[in-house]
């Protein structure tokens, strides 16, 4: 992964043109999460806390090994694990690696109205710049995967980087180091795609999971962190994986055909106030003063 | 009515100090609001955040003058509620907007304290203000809204910006109405006072109930 770089291709809340859209050959990096061989040990969680520094907060105990219930502003990480009862009354513990997934079409970037923000890759990372962040948690209502979160101290946005800094010196991000059943792999989205499709035939084919597969949802133009799942028709089982992830509606609408009516409207607006007043001009009032005093007894 | 309405060079108070003051802390505020609310929706508008004192300010600041123009609008809506409801005879000035529009004043019927368009404007202002002030409380705050619930956020991103469209193209008529397109208006907001002919000429009920009561009392 020598050839990565931080060329970027989309900067959320900016006019005018992108420096790195579609200049260079890049590989898209993308990590393979295979949940079927995760053991839940949390060494992901604490190099991701090691590498990025960030600081510590209190844990919870819910009687499970969730011991923080999502994802927050200083941990980026989380394993999240659920008791699932399968069709033949046996019981799984589903555990899943939750961060950013690092979307081809990213919500939080289009959501976003701070200049440079927020800005995507060409290697497709997705990464928040915090000294243009504005603090306003626009991007938190753009995610569809509940990612971006609020700092109260810092009064910005935070969330995984997919450790952009290790990438661009050709390491791989800490949780995938940190990792040992190897069940998190880097490489580029041809490659992990290629090796996920292939474990989840193997879990087809040879271990009875007849709906394995891989999660790497369409309807944010695929993701550069994928799933192999037990059973890829109920994402919803692995601590509320959408099954079918886009960018809100309501965001949508207000980013495209709003805007535009918008601004067409403010534009018309303004134009149609200066024509009126070169057609008509203003109501001038006779200050028919005598005519006044005459109709009424005046003091 | 009172005698202190007519002042002895012939002219009226329309506006109480108390009515500009309010009015004005409105219109400052909403200054403030459009300009930042601007750059929140435009790339190329994002330079005004700039302006009005930094991007990150002007996040921090947009709500807090938000409340405030709400406040000066419930205010308003105090002082002004009664005088703004519907009256029989604004459907007869509507039908007759054309001439209105035109400047051709004397075919339009005799209108009280406020015409209907007045009124539309500050209605407009007001159901829009309720809507951006339930909107805008949750975008103030996101991270208060539980992902369970973010179907609230959803809806605020939509209504807050459409109900603040709306708002402007009302700010934009009320601004050119109240300065270029009437002689008379402005100054009635800053002093109060309008002459007894713009007074006759645009607001006939209201000027005689003013006039006539005042003379009565002589």
């Amino acid at each position: 992964m020598s050839q990565v770089t931080l060329e970027i291709r989309a900067i959320s809340g900016h006019a005018g043109s992108v420096p790195g859209a579609g200049v260079k050959r890049e590989f898209e990096v993308c990590k393979l999460i295979d949940t079927t061989t995760c053991i839940g040990c949390k060494a992901c969680e604490v190099a991701c806390l090691e590498w990025n520094g960030l600081t510590f907060s209190e844990t919870t105990f819910n009687n499970s090994y969730q011991t923080m219930p999502e994802t927050a502003w200083n941990y980026w990480n989380l394993i999240k694990f659920n008791e699932h009862e399968r069709d033949d009354g046996s019981l799984m513990l589903l555990m899943r690696k939750d961060q950013c997934m690092h979307c081809e079409e990213p919500g939080c970037l289009a959501a976003c109205p701070a200049d440079g923000a927020i800005v995507q890759y060409a290697n497709g990372i997705v990464d928040f710049q915090q000294d243009r962040c504005i603090g306003c948690g626009y991007c938190m209502t753009g995610c569809p995967f509940n990612i971006p979160k609020f700092s109260p101290k810092a009064r910005k946005v935070f969330k995984c980087t997919l450790c952009a800094d290790r990438v661009t010196q050709g390491l791989e991000p800490a949780c995938i180091k940190s990792c040992p059943t190897g069940c998190l792999h880097f490489g580029t989205k041809a490659e992990m795609k290629e090796l996920a499709e292939n474990r989840a035939a193997q879990l087809r084919e040879h271990s009875g999971f007849a709906n394995a597969g891989v999660y790497d949802p369409s309807g944010v133009g695929g993701t550069h962190v994928i799933y192999v799942l037990h059973d890829a028709t109920n994402p919803e089982a692995y601590g509320g994986l959408p099954k079918d992830p886009h960018i809100p509606w309501t965001v949508r609408l207000w980013k495209s055909p709003l805007k535009w009516l918008g601004n067409l409207a403010l534009i018309g607006g303004l134009v149609g106030i200066f024509a009126h007043y070169m057609r008509f001009g203003p109501k001038i009032v006779k200050e028919d003063e005598e005519k006044l005093r005459q109709g009424e007894k005046q003091p | 009515m009172s005698e202190s309405q007519l002042f002895p060079d012939g002219q009226i108070l329309r506006y109480s100090f108390y009515e500009r003051f309010i009015h004005w802390v409105a219109g400052v505020s909403y200054l403030y609001l459009l300009f930042t609310g601007l750059a929140f929706w435009s790339p190329w508008l994002f330079w005004l955040a700039v302006v009005m004192g930094g991007t990150t300010v002007s996040r921090e600041l947009h709500p807090w003058a938000g409340l405030l123009w709400v406040i000066s609008v419930l205010l308003m809506y105090r002082m002004w509620g009664s005088e703004m409801r519907e009256s029989r005879a604004d459907k007869a000035w509507w039908g007759g907007i054309r001439h209105y529009i035109r400047n051709e004043d004397d075919e339009m019927p005799s209108v009280d304290r406020f015409n209907p368009g007045q009124k539309l404007l500050f209605w407009g202002f007001f159901w829009c203000g309720i809507f951006m002030l339930l909107s805008g409380l949750i975008l103030w705050f996101p991270n208060w809204i539980p992902w369970s619930l973010r179907f609230l956020r959803y809806f605020a991103v939509i209504v807050h910006p459409v109900a603040a469209l709306l708002t402007i193209g009302l700010f934009m008529i009320h601004v050119y109405m109240g300065t270029a397109a009437e002689p008379g208006a402005f100054g009635s907001m800053i002093r109060g006072r309008v002459s007894r002919a713009w007074a006759r000429e645009l607001h006939r009920i209201w000027f005689d109930q003013i006039v006539g009561g005042g003379s009565a009392r002589k």
